[in-house]
């Protein structure tokens, strides 16, 4: 039992989560210090909405989980792609063209949910495919092609909206040319089922999507960890020639790779527009979502099951920010995860810092700890 | 000819924060550093220096010495980009964090710090800093009288003139200079292929790559600046993506300064072109088609992403690019 307790606090990965706990403590303190500067008469009770809102109703905790789970993908995306050596700041463009091939399949070609959100996974691996193949095959930087294609995603979604009549909004009756249909009008069977999840929430929007994302975040973290398949993966990440010296073909990985992180985004577009309360409108910004699952990643250490946490903790305070509105504007919380996220890139530092401590404490493990290490 | 001399005169606009960003990030990665921040870098840097011209606006000072306004205006977009590099540099190079994370933190601080200041300035829902119009060299300025229908020359010069384009030339200049004709260009070089050779002779790489990213924090600052001005609309809080642009535009131009200035150039004309698109004779309308401006927004992307593609096998990235120098691991 000791030996378990023991590994269970030397090891790598608790101190990695001590180390993002100890960046949000920080973060947090900081973001209370921003607060009291901007109006110290209100900075407390906005402070406790940014700590407690997301937890004071049924309807707010609904709120979280129901953001959380299209952050879960795109922070898997952006997480998987780390983990082979890959920087997918793309997930935006990715992310909406998952929500363009799910509001197709659902408005226009009529499909149940499940096709839908099949669908948008394969519009997002198709868009994340690009950078993957100009990479392997061109030598074009991975960064350069996913920030060329979120924008040429973004203006090729718009313009095949604004010439189908049918998945329009003003098709369904509604004023506005300039949004996708309501889903509840043009086919209800597109929504992601509810599961009586809406009842004991008292929340229209919630539905099973975070039970997915979630589920999907397991099989991740199975594929990368337990298979040859993500072996491979991670070994071109590691050590690129190394591992092509080893026999792995690392272009077909580079490629699947890019796919695989493009598929997570485009399910996460998917499940934000076919909960029914989301429209897509035509605009010439590009999502946020896209960009929020970098800190999502970044904060769970690239870790899929991490991103389950660390998507639930941005969900969480995000909607506490919008509690705080509108005394003091909800970027309060863009600034806390920034916070968060600069800290959390001396991690290193903190987690040495972290792991001399432990082994300070408990000097006669010294010895094994290292052999531990390595088995680990 | 008018319509040419627009064009070329708004392309030149788009050009210069792009060539000026581009330029900051050569800086950066020459001497070893990825520096992905620099569309917060642009942001702070818009922040402040439109914080500044509103002020000098509403003093009157701007108003009777507007130049002189506009050169203190650069000069605290680039230092506050330098202050706001420093971040990067001491998370980069001091404690060797990995460059992309403390970037993108920076990244994504910026946007949020101007929204959080500007309101807490204008108050509360007003997101917008209104750039004063004194700003724009005028023809008068030079003793030339304003004519009612200006010449291709008049046209092409005057029509978007501003103090950030002369800066601009002027820095490329001293950046083609600084790189390859003087001994601390020689270093920078050296610390992005091979730091541990440069440190074996002397060279301290982290003053070195301190220096390159506080480069990078001026240049990007006053290209902040610059964007705004070209952007036209005052400051919003963002700089529409035109940081990660110039990322590839300095790609694109294979870390050389000439050369980004060429990538600056066709990328921001293919850009012109996209939305000018509506009063171009010339090009071809898509009658059929609904919103067809999008096909022509699209074509600077899809234009770079061809160009890489031919280009890309001889790209050269500086070798030691992205990895933090330990110089205990030596």
């Amino acid at each position: 039992m000791k030996k378990i307790k023991k590994r269970f606090f030397q090891n790598a990965g608790f101190a990695s989560f001590l180390s993002s706990l100890t960046a949000i403590g920080i973060g947090l303190i900081f973001g209370l210090v921003l607060l009291l500067l901007f109006n110290p008469a209100k900075a407390f009770n906005g402070f406790s909405q940014i700590l407690f809102a997301g937890a004071s109703t049924m309807a707010k905790f609904a709120k979280v989980l129901y953001q959380a789970a299209p952050l879960i993908m795109t922070g898997l995306s952006v997480g998987f792609a780390f983990k082979t050596g890959l920087f997918n700041i793309g997930a935006s463009g990715q992310y909406l063209m998952g929500a363009f091939f799910a509001l197709f399949t659902g408005i226009v070609l009529k499909q149940p949910w499940w096709v839908a959100l099949f669908s948008a996974m394969m519009g997002g691996a198709l868009w994340g495919a690009m950078p993957g193949i100009f990479k392997a095959f061109f030598n074009v930087n991975e960064v350069i092609t996913s920030i060329m294609f979120n924008w040429i995603g973004l203006f090729a979604v718009n313009l095949t909206l604004s010439n189908i009549p049918s998945i329009l909004a003003n098709y369904y009756g509604a004023s506005s040319a300039e949004r996708t249909a309501v889903l509840g009008a043009a086919n209800p069977s597109a929504m992601i089922p509810k599961m009586g999840l809406d009842k004991i929430f008292g929340a229209s929007y919630i539905n099973i999507s975070i039970f997915l994302t979630i589920l999907i975040a397991v099989i991740a973290y199975i594929v990368l960890n337990k298979t040859t398949f993500g072996y491979e993966l991670k070994a071109c990440g590691y050590n690129r020639n190394a591992s092509i010296y080893a026999g792995i073909n690392a272009k077909r990985n580079i490629v699947f790779s890019m796919v695989i992180a493009g598929a997570f985004s485009g399910i996460g577009g998917g499940v934000y527009y076919l909960s029914g309360t989301a429209q897509y409108t035509i605009e010439k910004i590009l999502q946020a979502m896209g960009f929020n699952g970098i800190p999502v990643a970044l904060l769970a250490t690239s870790n899929p099951l991490g991103t389950i946490l660390s998507a639930l903790f941005v969900s969480y305070i995000q909607v506490g920010g919008e509690a705080m509105q509108p005394e003091f504007a909800k970027e309060i919380i863009d600034i806390i995860i920034s916070v968060i996220i600069y800290l959390s890139a001396f991690s290193l530092l903190f987690k040495g810092l972290i792991t001399k401590f432990l082994s300070k404490n408990k000097p006669e493990y010294a010895d094994e700890e290292e052999s531990g290490e390595v088995a680990s | 000819m008018i319509v040419l001399a627009d064009i070329l005169s708004a392309t030149l606009i788009f050009a210069i924060p792009l060539l000026l960003v581009a330029l900051g990030g050569m800086f950066s990665e020459r001497s070893g550093t990825v520096n992905i921040a620099l569309e917060g870098i642009m942001i702070i840097g818009a922040l402040s220096s439109s914080l500044y011209l509103k002020f000098a606006n509403t003093s009157g000072f701007g108003a009777a010495n507007p130049q002189l306004a506009m050169l203190i205006a650069v000069i605290v977009a680039a230092f506050s980009g330098v202050i706001y590099a420093l971040l990067l540099a001491f998370a980069a190079v001091s404690l060797r964090a990995d460059q992309t994370i403390g970037g993108t933190a920076l990244n994504m601080l910026a946007p949020a710090f101007a929204i959080v200041l500007t309101w807490a300035i204008q108050g509360q829902g007003q997101t917008t800093i209104y750039i004063p119009t004194w700003i724009r060299i005028t023809p008068e300025a030079f003793g030339l009288a304003r004519s009612q229908n200006p010449a291709f020359f008049e046209a092409l010069i005057f029509k978007n003139f501003y103090l950030t384009t002369p800066i601009a030339f002027l820095l490329l200049a001293v950046a083609v200079i600084l790189l390859y004709k003087t001994k601390f260009g020689l270093r920078l070089r050296s610390c992005g292929e091979h730091p541990q050779a440069a440190d074996s002779v002397g060279i301290n790489v982290y003053k070195i790559r301190y220096v390159g990213v506080m480069m990078s924090g001026f240049l990007a600052g006053i290209g902040g600046l610059a964007y705004t001005i070209a952007a036209g609309s005052g400051f919003q809080s963002t700089v529409s993506g035109y940081g990660f642009l110039a990322l590839a535009v300095m790609i694109f131009g294979n870390w050389k300064p000439v050369r980004i200035f060429g990538a600056a150039m066709f990328f921001a004309l293919f850009k012109v072109i996209g939305s000018y698109s509506g009063s171009l004779s010339f090009l071809p309308s898509f009658s059929g088609i609904k919103n067809s401006q999008y096909i022509y927004q699209m074509l600077p992307y899809i234009v770079t992403m061809i160009v890489l593609v031919f280009t890309s096998g001889k790209s050269r990235a500086p070798k030691a690019e992205g990895i933090p120098y330990d110089k205990s691991k030596r």
